[in-house]
């Protein structure tokens, strides 16, 4: 089965379009968006499942299929426009080469998601995956202005747009981002972007945890508004005590009158980061969610995270969490086996708390899925949504889970 | 429609709730867009989420088109139902359920009009960001379906970026709760599908939408030029130098004309090519020192003047010509087509150039007033509708501008809807599959196509889609 598999990619693709995985699974590895379309179409036609894959450094490669399709060689930035401060750029692209390109042209997206610096964008966009920067900029859906999706069947779906502000037909963006695939793979991103900022200084307090949140709220009531206010915890920060790590990215004015407000609101001692260290300390926090082999995330607001992070503590660990203090979420990273992680699921649900797994091995998926249970009605709806989208249901994604 | 409906209606919701006579259908006959005129069937106002419910139940059972609408202030001809379709007007469903200041988070039922909300929790230090030019009359459910925008959007976001949970009823009359008070979607981002759907997935009945502090500090300048591309090329230097303005707002000469000669005069410069409207806020240091580099790009970029304004009531008269400007193009001409295009900001200087050309070659009166921040234009054309010609004029005019937009790269609405009126617009921007994607989205809502049928999305331009399962067995 494998070789006939492999012997139809190449015949499709070339035979630098199709490689074995470490597993001898064959893996197509298209190079744009109408390949990717072909390949979905011949799965879908042929009846095989495909594994969703970017660069294979989030999401562990282990769904059960007859391939693999990877977007790691769609990796290039088609087109970036700073007047207009918007780019499209192929799924498979790197973070950090992204990043690089962007700040050539002195531009930035405002996105800092966990994860290495290789991970695709099309991972970032399709976990829905934000990092502390949520808090000042929005979570992931609202830097991308649209994309263009290979749906399971091979149809070529361009969702969106290149403009910053647009109501055209019924948002079907909205769908992949955070859709984990199960609604297509995406293949292009129209992102929003900002101008790289003038400043951007990072400022820390450690202390008790409880302390921390209390500041964190006071200062959100103060109205003060850095782009991330996230609290970590002392495995995640690699440090003794609990961290709140504020940063503040825009104009050197109003950076400079942000820090000076911060050092007059409550009695935390801040502590600039020097300049030298702050990129090597968000870079640690973000590889600091791949400690453990599964990721969760929970929607929570400032005054519910105390008691989330004590229920985590509770029914897991406390080991590596990471909370936006004003953002909506937090983010827990460890093992712990299903019946574990569904108690902590279920809790969450009775507090009225959305609970996604973020990343994990197969059979966590498998059996928990990314969403697990919808309320009522949403199921069908969904249901109906995956249909349309991947009417073969071609695509190795668990997004419910199994009881 | 049929006595038989009618009574049905009656029993749902009162009798003194169903509107059925021709003069009473017509205030129902249009919305804001003046080229769209249907009366519907009957009008049906239910007082609650139950009743909403149950009609929606009827309309099921009964195989009935139905469309919702709130104010009826939209631009696009969406609140409009034919005569074989129940109209659901949602406004006397107008109560702010619950404000929960520390959160941040309103619950409010669809009739609640935007600027009450705003009004409603200023004590506590907030407000509603979204504030489109009928936010003292649109309502809250009325934006969710048409993802209203507004001026003050640049910064903070269109209504999707502002709604986090919603209470749906579906046309088949299921309730389900989309998305959660924190702004995490529990599974997919439905909330994010359904806001901006024109009523067409069915029927929010309770909206959770995310409240901001009123900014501690705001400021407000005017900045006036002799040509519309230096005052656009300001724009794009302002944003350029990474400041994002509370709004960014532009008005051309025919504009500050009209706004000018009404009883709105706010006395901006009548000979100025372009007016630029800048707003500021957040910390009192960090307005300043931003307003700063803000005057000095503003000059650079050949400014003659540059007002500013702190105080609220200084502020409001800055404010007061582009908010009515709208009112002040009525006193022109007896209709107004106000179109809601959207480039990509590096091209609004010469898409300007092209609607000039454009409007002398029809002999046409166009007035622009927009937000330059995002791109998104609103050339309006003041006409008479009892002149055919004329208003043949218009709809060519309409669409040429549309397709050179579209041609820049841009989007044939930013704020207003697709509706009816821009429907025959909407294969410009997207392709066949697209389009039956949409639809097919639309159908796991709606499999029988009952709520707003008809509108958005041009049927005979989608590619076929695989039938779901859903619409298999519906058949």
């Amino acid at each position: 089965m494998s070789d006939v598999v492999f012997g139809r990619l190449r015949a499709l693709l070339g035979t630098g379009g199709v490689e074995r995985d470490a597993s001898g699974l064959p893996r197509a590895t298209p190079d744009s968006a109408d390949a990717l379309s072909l390949v979905c179409r011949l799965a879908h036609d042929e009846g095989w499942k495909i594994r969703v894959e970017g660069n294979g450094t989030w999401l562990p490669s282990d769904a059960p299929a007859d391939l693999a399709v990877s977007t790691r060689a769609l990796d290039r930035v088609l087109s970036v426009s700073p007047a207009d401060l918007v780019a499209t750029v192929q799924a498979g692209t790197p973070l950090e080469a992204l990043r690089r390109r962007l700040a050539e042209e002195g531009m930035w997206l405002a996105i800092d998601p966990p994860g290495r610096p290789e991970r695709s964008l099309g991972s970032v966009v399709a976990t829905g995956t934000a990092g502390p920067l949520r808090h000042g900029f929005g979570p992931v859906r609202d830097h991308v202005l649209g994309c263009t999706v290979a749906t399971g069947d091979g149809r070529l779906v361009r969702a969106g747009g290149r403009v910053v502000k647009n109501v055209a037909g019924y948002d079907l963006t909205k769908l992949q981002v955070g859709g984990f695939g199960g609604f297509g793979i995406i293949a292009e991103v129209h992102l929003r972007l900002r101008a790289l900022p003038r400043a951007d200084v990072t400022v820390i307090a450690r202390g008790p945890r409880d302390a921390l949140t209390s500041a964190a709220r006071d200062l959100i009531a103060a109205q003060l508004l850095p782009g991330t206010l996230e609290l970590l915890s002392p495995a995640l920060a690699a440090e003794p005590d609990w961290t709140l790590a504020a940063r503040f990215a825009g104009t050197d004015a109003a950076v400079q009158a942000d820090v000076r407000g911060l050092s007059t609101q409550g009695d935390l001692v801040w502590q600039p980061l020097p300049a030298d260290r702050t990129a090597a300390f968000w870079s640690l926090v973000a590889r600091g969610s791949l400690g453990g082999p599964i990721t969760l995330r929970l929607g929570v607001l400032g005054d519910g995270v105390d008691e989330t992070i004590d229920l985590l503590a509770h029914d897991l660990d406390e080991g590596l969490v990471s909370a936006g203090a004003g953002a909506g979420m937090i983010r827990w990273t460890g093992d712990a086996p299903v019946g574990r992680l569904r108690a902590v699921r279920r809790a969450a649900a009775s507090r009225e708390i959305p609970m996604t797994l973020e990343r994990a091995p197969w059979p966590v998926r498998r059996a928990l899925g990314h969403f697990g249970a919808y309320r009522e009605g949403v199921g069908q709806l969904v249901g109906r949504l995956r249909d349309s989208f991947d009417p073969g249901h071609s695509l190795s994604v668990a997004l419910e889970g199994v009881e | 429609m049929t006595p038989e409906m009618v009574d049905a209606l009656g029993r749902i919701v009162g009798p003194r709730w169903v509107r059925h006579r021709r003069a009473e259908l017509a205030t129902y006959a249009m919305d804001g867009l003046p080229t769209r005129e249907s009366y519907p069937g009957v009008v049906v106002m239910p007082g609650s989420a139950a009743e909403v419910r149950e009609v929606v139940r009827l309309m099921h059972l009964t195989g009935t088109p139905f469309v919702a609408r709130g104010a009826g202030t939209g631009l696009s001809g969406g609140a409009v139902a034919d005569p074989d379709a129940v109209l659901i007007a949602l406004t006397r469903m107008n109560r702010i359920l619950k404000v929960d200041p520390v959160r941040r988070r309103a619950t409010l039922q669809p009739g609640v009009v935007n600027a009450r909300l705003s009004e409603a929790v200023a004590p506590h230090g907030l407000h509603y960001v979204p504030d489109p030019s009928s936010q003292a009359a649109c309502t809250i459910g009325g934006n969710v379906a048409e993802n209203a925008g507004g001026p003050h959007c640049l910064k903070y976001g269109v209504t999707t970026n502002h709604v986090v949970e919603l209470e749906v009823v579906l046309p088949d009359a299921t309730v389900v709760r989309l998305g959660s008070r924190q702004g995490e979607p529990w599974g997919p981002d439905l909330v994010g599908l359904f806001v901006g759907s024109e009523g067409m997935f069915g029927i929010a009945t309770e909206i959770v939408v995310r409240l901001e502090p009123i900014p501690s500090s705001v400021r407000t300048m005017l900045a006036d030029f002799l040509s519309v591309r230096q005052a656009s090329e300001a724009v794009s230097a302002i944003i350029g130098a990474g400041i994002v303005p509370a709004a960014l707002e532009m008005m051309d000469q025919a504009c500050v004309q009209a706004v000018e000669a009404s009883i709105y005069a706010a006395g901006y410069p009548t000979d100025a090519a372009a007016v630029l409207l800048v707003e500021l806020d957040g910390g009192a240091d960090a307005v300043e020192a931003e307003a700063t580099t803000v005057v000095s790009i503003l000059r650079e970029r050949g400014a003659r003047d540059v007002r500013s304004a702190t105080t609220p009531a200084d502020r409001a008269r800055l404010w007061q010509g582009r908010k009515k400007a709208f009112g002040a193009m009525g006193r022109i001409a007896p209709d107004l087509a106000v179109q809601d295009a959207v480039v990509p900001r590096s091209a609004l200087p010469d898409i300007m150039d092209r609607i000039e050309e454009i409007r002398g070659r029809h002999r046409l009166s166009i007035s622009n007033v927009f937000h330059a921040g995002d791109g998104n234009l609103h050339p309006n054309i003041s006409f008479d509708r009892r002149d055919p010609d004329l208003a043949d004029r218009v709809q060519v005019a309409c669409r040429e501008i549309m397709a050179a937009c579209v041609a820049a790269g841009g989007s044939i609405t930013g704020e207003h809807g697709v509706g009816s009126d821009k429907i025959d617009y909407m294969p410009l921007i997207f392709d066949g599959e697209t389009l039956a994607a949409m639809r097919a989205v639309r159908r796991a809502f709606d499999p029988y196509e009952r709520a707003n049928p008809g509108k958005v999305v041009p049927v005979h331009a989608c590619r076929e889609w695989r039938a779901t399962r859903a619409t298999r067995a519906a058949r």
